[in-house]
């Protein structure tokens, strides 16, 4: 049963730098494990915390959230402030019982597609080791 | 209503220190109150502050008075938490209090306003009940009666940071005015010393209360500490936003959950029942109060309005004063403590948070 296991990972992902290492990674034909689903967002900051929490309501195995390094928000400062909202987020999850450790704040540039496919594998390979998301087997909420 | 508060309200007016006074009167009808907002001295006299309710969190009042700017001067009577919401809601630019003389009263303790309207009706006078305690150094319920859960693990009852302040509690039953200087000096208010056993009364009340707190919310931690928990306690949920409707802080006028973001097509219910065999509704429930606490729970105030607006008794304000306390120890912040202290949402320092990104 472990083994047939494949985690859902949704990945919400910066236009401007990790979406474009992603993009890297692949025209580098790099190979990183298929069970990421990515949405593209014009920025970190933009994430309302609703949509990471429907994933895991949803029984999303994992959330990746991708944003530009500190200091080079396109937009001046969105990571920074997604930063706190992530923050806020795995506290609440934590305090009511669900495992913060499920969703990632990661910073990967545009030039980092290296850094994206090994990201990618070390998430999904983290995830598999903690098993499916409990809620999956809830009857939707 | 003490004579010395009600003298102050006539005063503010009749003094030309203020326009217009916010405070609560007796609702249209008897039973229960109603924040009245009262530009005639002469229609104070009923008006009553003191009185152990809230029928409503008076800073969503304030807000709808002063958005924007107040068109004139207005002093309102708020107790602790609604003083806390209103500061609030003035970083959040959804009250201005430019023109706003806030007057902080002792808070003695709140009813439901059922069971308010339910002494009143039996005969009972519950502000009475409550200066005469309150004269005494104690904030306790009539006997037979409880106050709201919020209240009892209330351990901020006293407001802060307001331009006047009517100190009730540990008073013998004198209200004592103190404030600003050139507000007291235009009404002729004296300097008086706090009285006696004023601060003993209040470092006991907020002893007592932090113990209460303690309890509450270590009880609800042990209900709600998994997501089975958590389901078991919020089952009862009907999504009927009463909680947020009241709630002081949720301001929002373009909420997600008054969109139609979550107003999915019938086919998209299909694929949900299909995935998991049997489909709970209505749908996002859960959703619903992990995403409030998400937007809110940095800014509450702990007043409980939302628990009170329940209709199935959801343990709402204990999780989320549970939750929120965690949340605000994140920032070192204290909703409502004052205007100088920075929503934790709205600023960010490049230096902190080095474990929850990398």
């Amino acid at each position: 049963m472990a083994e047939d296991f494949q985690p859902r990972i949704i990945a919400f992902l910066c236009n401007w730098c990790t979406y474009a290492g992603a993009d890297l990674a692949g025209t580098s034909r790099l190979q990183y494990p298929p069970n990421v689903r990515i949405i593209r967002l014009m920025c970190s900051g933009a994430l309302d915390p609703v949509y990471v929490l429907k994933a895991l309501l949803e029984g999303a195995d994992g959330v990746f959230i991708g944003g530009c390094h500190p200091g080079d928000c396109h937009y001046q400062n969105g990571n920074y402030k997604a930063r706190r909202r992530v923050a806020i987020l795995k506290k609440i999850l934590e305090q009511t019982g669900f495992d913060p450790d499920r969703v990632w704040l990661r910073w990967i540039s545009a030039s980092e597609g290296r850094l994206f496919a090994d990201t990618m594998t070390e998430l999904v390979e983290t995830i598999r080791a903690k098993g499916p998301n409990p809620l999956r087997g809830q009857w939707g909420m | 209503m003490p004579a010395v508060l009600r003298r102050l309200l006539a005063d503010l007016l009749e003094k030309g220190l203020v326009d217009a006074v916010l405070t609560p009167r007796p609702a249209p009808g008897g039973g229960n109150l109603a924040q009245a907002l009262v530009d005639k001295p002469a229609l104070l006299a009923d008006a009553d502050p003191v009185a152990p309710v809230m029928p409503v969190q008076s800073a969503r009042i304030l807000s709808a008075l002063t958005a924007g700017g107040a068109p004139y001067r207005l002093a309102a009577v708020l107790k602790a938490c609604e003083v806390r919401a209103a500061v609030e809601l003035a970083k959040l630019k959804q009250v201005d209090l430019g023109r706003v003389v806030l007057i902080g009263i002792d808070c003695l303790g709140t009813y439901e306003p059922n069971d308010y309207a339910a002494l009143v009706a039996a005969g009972q006078d519950p502000t009475a009940h409550a200066l005469a305690a309150a004269a005494a150094g104690a904030v306790t319920p009539l006997a037979g009666a409880a106050f709201r859960e919020a209240c009892q693990m209330c351990e901020q009852p006293i407001a802060e940071g307001c331009a006047l302040s009517v100190a009730l509690l540990g008073g013998g039953g004198q209200a004592l005015v103190s404030g600003a200087a050139e507000l007291l000096e235009v009404l002729g208010y004296p300097e008086a010393p706090e009285p006696a056993g004023r601060a003993v009364a209040v470092a006991a009340l907020v002893a007592e209360r932090t113990a209460t707190r303690d309890c509450m919310l270590g009880e609800v931690r042990a209900r709600v500490h998994d997501m089975d928990g958590l389901l078991a306690e919020f089952g009862r949920c009907i999504r009927c936003y009463n909680c947020m409707t009241a709630c002081p802080i949720c301001y929002c006028k373009e909420c997600v959950f008054r969109s139609a973001t979550f107003d999915h097509a019938p086919a998209a219910y299909e694929g949900w029942l299909h995935r998991h065999g049997a489909l709970r509704l209505p749908a996002d429930t859960l959703l619903f109060h992990l995403t409030r606490l998400n937007h809110m729970s940095a800014s509450c105030v702990g007043c409980g309005v939302c628990s009170s607006a329940c209709p199935n008794d959801l343990p709402v304000a204990q999780l989320f004063r549970a939750v929120g306390r965690e949340v605000q120890a994140l920032f070192d912040y204290h909703p409502g403590r004052s205007l100088s202290d920075e929503l934790p949402l709205a600023v960010f320092r490049e230096d902190e948070l080095g474990d929850v990104a990398r």
